[in-house]
């Protein structure tokens, strides 16, 4: 194998599984620390900076970095960086003289933001302080966009929607709640440098099967129906409700239907209950409060007399592997399943839907009605008119929307100062050695052995009872220190200096992994089967050093390391040291900043 | 040095040996040696050998006596017997051990200072008597301890940390163990854990008196250029005479050797010593050769590794005594109070 290029930003950065999970990457390891010495502000305006929305995301945040997290190749659960960010959020103090600054004056460049989402949000955070006049446009009368009209208060507070929708409004942004956008034409006509999509993906699925129209009266969709709670209008369910379909909108449906009069709520999903799209989590918590999730049931008919609906007639399946390698739900022949019911949820899926931009204004559209946005610059095929969010790529989530906006706003700032959309601004990166004594680095490298704690949750009799009381309490700064404590520091690279080694054997000895290896050199696939332990994950890599004086290579496989700094404490000449990698996204913020200084 | 207590954790992928335990079962306490020790090398080969031989590890008893090396059996071996004697007198408490018990495994430790000085006599009388044990000198040429000065085993010639040369003639402990009857006698490096190994594996299993002398450089007191016991030195000048693999007579043989260069020394046990030539000239069943070819060796200026010398039929201490078969523990009432018969014949016997 040839040397490893640590000078490669990518190669330290995938060591840290979380923070290279992150669509965002924000800089995990760096927060948990904060958390756990108490200085909850600076651990919270790490997470601003980067994701945005910290008090709303460790709610709500589909949590990439956790399947990520090598903790959970460690042991058994991955730490709970999610509801750690949560306590960040809910000890900081008040942090509102750490936001940037309202610009004294504007730079006179007018960039519209249709939709008050995160991605658009994002954009106006990133542009605002920059000097841009930003105008933000949503239909509804309050920001904060699916973030508040889709995740139930149980979950979510509005209290925290507000606050973190505030920071960013405040910064000087123009916002005219109520002002549904509906011709793309007209708004480019009011002359705008710039205009950004983050419209979401607002349409719920229907289910075209029999009775559909008959029982309509008792029959919502999900996500509409959602909104309707969320903003009052709806505030009853009948007293048994299915819910259709195996997201995580099914799972904000039935729970809030359990606390609306639903006493007998079902969510009964086509496929397996592993293949659901709803995540571990939100499945759990569904099925804490009683509520059964039936798999492998397909929808047929819905039954009604005299034009109320009364129940429904499920088809049985079983999945089978097709000959083309691909999943396929066949019959299994026996009889069909009836349910009674007095209200359905359909919550089969979401769509993409821009009946209000022309076709004929130079805007191209693929053969599935979605608009052409390029991956990189998010850009559509008029350069100025830029997606992001649900609105460019399909239904995602809130963490995938703040990335999104970050790039499209670092587009905007090119493209309005005249530069290179596609000459992306490389990140920030650091590398400096933790070493602060003999034996003492700068971070606490014993590594807890403790199993993943569990959020608190409120009384379930009072939390059904009342649709706006949070379930989760969220840790306790005890708690929240003991979690904090299973990170595994991974940005504390292992750093490797060939011309000091005296191949001693003290670091492959000491190492409780086995990670290291002194060994001939060799192709990397036969390299992996003969390390001091086996390097069978290949998604992890081969950190590799030559220049010893024996000819060998030192080989390290990353995939479990603890970052525990044995190795580099017990070398006697510093060949190794622990060296905490630092990367920033660059923002438009930064690559302001850089390019005026 | 650490501080810290090793985590807990394992590689998920750990193998695991015929009584079910990883590597990590064979651990001791966290070593409180230099960083970089080549001590610390030696108890990991230790703990493999112990490891891939499946020895349960409350069946082995490890005994040492005052220094650097001897600290080190803390380190290892965890579930193991353990005894920290007088300084130099771990041959002593060893032997005695053995008699009372010979069903453990006894694993002798001690350093250069422990067994070429204040125990030389020590250790002359058990390999003399053919003690069944393994006795491994952790031989970094220096005491550490009290900060670096000569060793009885340091070379003639070579050079201190403040660059002072020795001028005393060095102790050779394997041409000693060799003259006084080691029916196993080898040296290794504890830089080199594909040598070492092995020969831990083959000198615990050989049934007599197996001496390891193991080089170990001292990183703090007797790594620098001038000392004849530093990584590089030993590095530059170790003359391995062969290598070799261990087989117990349980494990399936899988390695390919090409023909004629390997010699396959079966051991009456049903395991064997599976011998790699690189001096082929060497003949590991001859012991006097083995004396002459290490002096021609170190003439040179080399150091000769490797398998020095094995007698494939040892007899041991025990054997010699004619004592009782089981451990003395194990003895019951009518064993140890055989009555007055037996004793009438015992005093007939002395009249």
């Amino acid at each position: 194998m040839k040397p490893t290029d640590i000078g490669n930003p990518d190669y330290f950065h995938k060591v840290v599984d979380c923070q290279w999970a992150c669509p965002a990457h924000t800089p995990v390891p760096e927060y948990i620390r904060l958390i756990a010495a108490g200085r909850y502000s600076d651990a919270y305006m790490i997470n601003w900076e980067s994701n945005v929305f910290p008090g709303i995301l460790g709610r709500t945040c589909d949590r990439p970095c956790e399947p990520a997290c090598r903790r959970g190749r460690v042991e058994e659960e991955p730490v709970a960086i999610c509801r750690l960010k949560r306590v960040a959020s809910d000890y900081k103090d008040d942090i509102t003289a750490r936001l940037p600054a309202k610009p004294g004056s504007t730079n006179g460049k007018r960039i519209a933001c249709i939709g008050a989402g995160p991605a658009s949000l994002t954009v106006a955070r990133d542009l605002a302080p920059l000097g841009y006049e930003i105008t933000v446009f949503d239909a509804d009368k309050r920001a904060g966009g699916m973030m508040r009209s889709q995740i139930p208060k149980f979950r979510l507070p509005e209290t925290v929607i507000d606050e973190e929708v505030g920071y960013i409004l405040d910064r000087g942004v123009n916002f005219r709640g109520g002002q549904a956008i509906d011709s793309l034409r007209d708004l480019l006509k009011e002359g705008y440098e710039a205009v950004f999509v983050g419209t979401g993906a607002p349409r719920g699925r229907d289910l075209d099967i029999p009775g559909r129209r008959e029982a309509a009266a008792n029959i919502s969709i999900g996500i509409d129906w959602l909104s309707s709670v969320s903003f009052g209008h709806i505030t009853k369910i009948g007293k048994r409700v299915i819910v259709l379909g195996g997201g995580n909108t099914a799972m904000d449906c039935c729970r809030s239907s359990r606390r609306l009069g639903g006493e007998d709520v079902k969510v009964v999903v086509r496929s397996g209950f592993d293949e659901m799209k709803a995540s571990p989590w939100e499945k759990e918590d569904a099925i804490h409060e009683g509520i059964p999730i039936l798999n492998f049931l397909v929808p047929r008919e819905f039954l009604h007399e005299g034009g109320r609906l009364t129940g429904l007639r499920f088809e049985k399946v079983r999945a089978e592997r097709g000959e083309d390698g691909r999943r396929n739900l066949v019959a299994t022949g026996e009889p069909d399943v009836l349910m009674e019911c007095d209200d359905v949820l359909i919550a089969v899926g979401q769509e993409n839907a821009f009946p209000w931009i022309e076709r004929d204004i130079g805007l191209a559209f693929d053969r599935w009605g979605m608009p052409v946005v390029d991956k990189v610059t998010f850009q559509s095929s008029v350069p100025n008119v830029l997606f992001g969010g649900d609105s460019a790529f399909g239904p995602k989530n809130i963490i995938w929307a703040v990335a999104h906006g970050h790039e499209a706003a670092v587009s905007i700032d090119l493209l309005l100062r005249g530069e290179d959309v596609r000459k992306r601004p490389p990140p920030m990166t650091n590398l400096v050695s933790q070493k602060m004594g003999i034996h003492e680095w700068s971070y606490d490298n014993d590594v807890a052995l403790d199993l993943r704690y569990k959020v608190p949750l409120k009384d379930q009799a009072i939390a059904l009872k009342d649709i706006k009381q949070e379930v989760e309490l969220g840790f306790d700064p005890k708690l929240a220190f003991a979690e904090a404590q299973r990170c595994l520091n991974c940005d504390a690279q292992t750093v490797f200096s060939a011309n000091l080694c005296i191949e001693c054997d003290a670091c492959v000895d000491i190492c409780p992994m086995d990670c290291i290896t002194f060994t001939e050199n060799g192709e990397e696939g036969e390299l992996r089967s003969r390390l001091t332990a086996p390097a069978t994950n290949p998604t992890q890599d081969i950190y590799v050093a030559d220049g010893l004086k024996t000819g060998r290579i030192m080989a390290k496989d990353e995939d479990v390391c603890l970052h525990c700094g044995l190795c580099a404490e017990r070398c006697p000449t510093g060949a190794w040291d622990m060296q905490k990698f630092s990367l920033d996204i660059s923002h438009a913020e930064h690559q302001a900043c850089r390019s005026s200084a | 040095m650490t501080y810290l207590p090793k985590p807990k954790f394992r590689h998920p992928a750990l193998e695991t040996n015929e009584l079910g335990f990883t590597h990590r079962d064979y651990e001791g306490a966290i070593s409180t040696l230099c960083a970089g020790c080549g001590h610390d090398s030696i108890s990991s080969a230790i703990m493999r050998a112990c490891f891939e031989l499946s020895l349960p590890p409350h069946r082995i008893a490890k005994l040492s006596g005052i220094g650097c090396s001897s600290k080190t059996p803390t380190y290892f071996l965890g579930q193991a017997h353990g005894f920290n004697s007088v300084h130099g007198r771990m041959p002593s408490v060893l032997t005695g051990a053995n008699l009372a018990n010979r069903e453990l495994i006894y694993l002798g430790v001690s350093g250069d200072g422990d067994s070429a000085s204040i125990g030389f006599g020590q250790f002359a009388h058990a390999i003399r008597r053919g003690v069944n044990m393994c006795y491994i000198v952790e031989n970094n040429g220096v005491y550490g301890l009290t900060k670096g000065q000569f060793s009885a085993t340091s070379d003639k010639g070579s050079k201190s940390k403040r660059g002072v040369a020795n001028t005393d003639t060095a102790i050779d402990l394997v041409a000693v163990a060799l003259q006084l009857g080691a029916t196993f006698v080898a040296r290794s490096f504890s830089g080199d854990k594909g040598q070492l190994v092995p020969l831990i594996k083959a000198a615990i299993e050989h049934e007599g008196a197996a001496f390891i002398d193991c080089i170990s450089p001292c990183v703090a007191f007797n790594n620098h250029d001038g000392s004849t016991k530093s990584f590089d030195y030993v590095r530059a000048h170790n003359a391995a005479l062969n290598s070799l693999d261990f087989m117990t007579s349980r494990a399936p043989i899988t390695a390919d050797y090409e023909p004629g260069a390997l010699e396959v020394i079966e051991l009456h046990d049903g395991s064997s010593i599976r011998l790699r030539k690189i001096a082929p000239e060497h003949d590991v069943h001859d012991r006097i050769a083995a004396i002459n070819l290490l002096h021609q060796r170190a003439a040179a200026g080399e150091i000769a590794t490797g398998l020095i010398y094995v007698d494939q039929e040892p007899v041991d201490l025990h054997h010699h005594l004619a004592t009782v078969e089981k451990p003395l523990n194990e003895l019951g009432e009518a064993e140890l109070c055989p009555g007055s018969a037996a004793l009438e014949r015992i005093n007939a016997g002395l009249r």
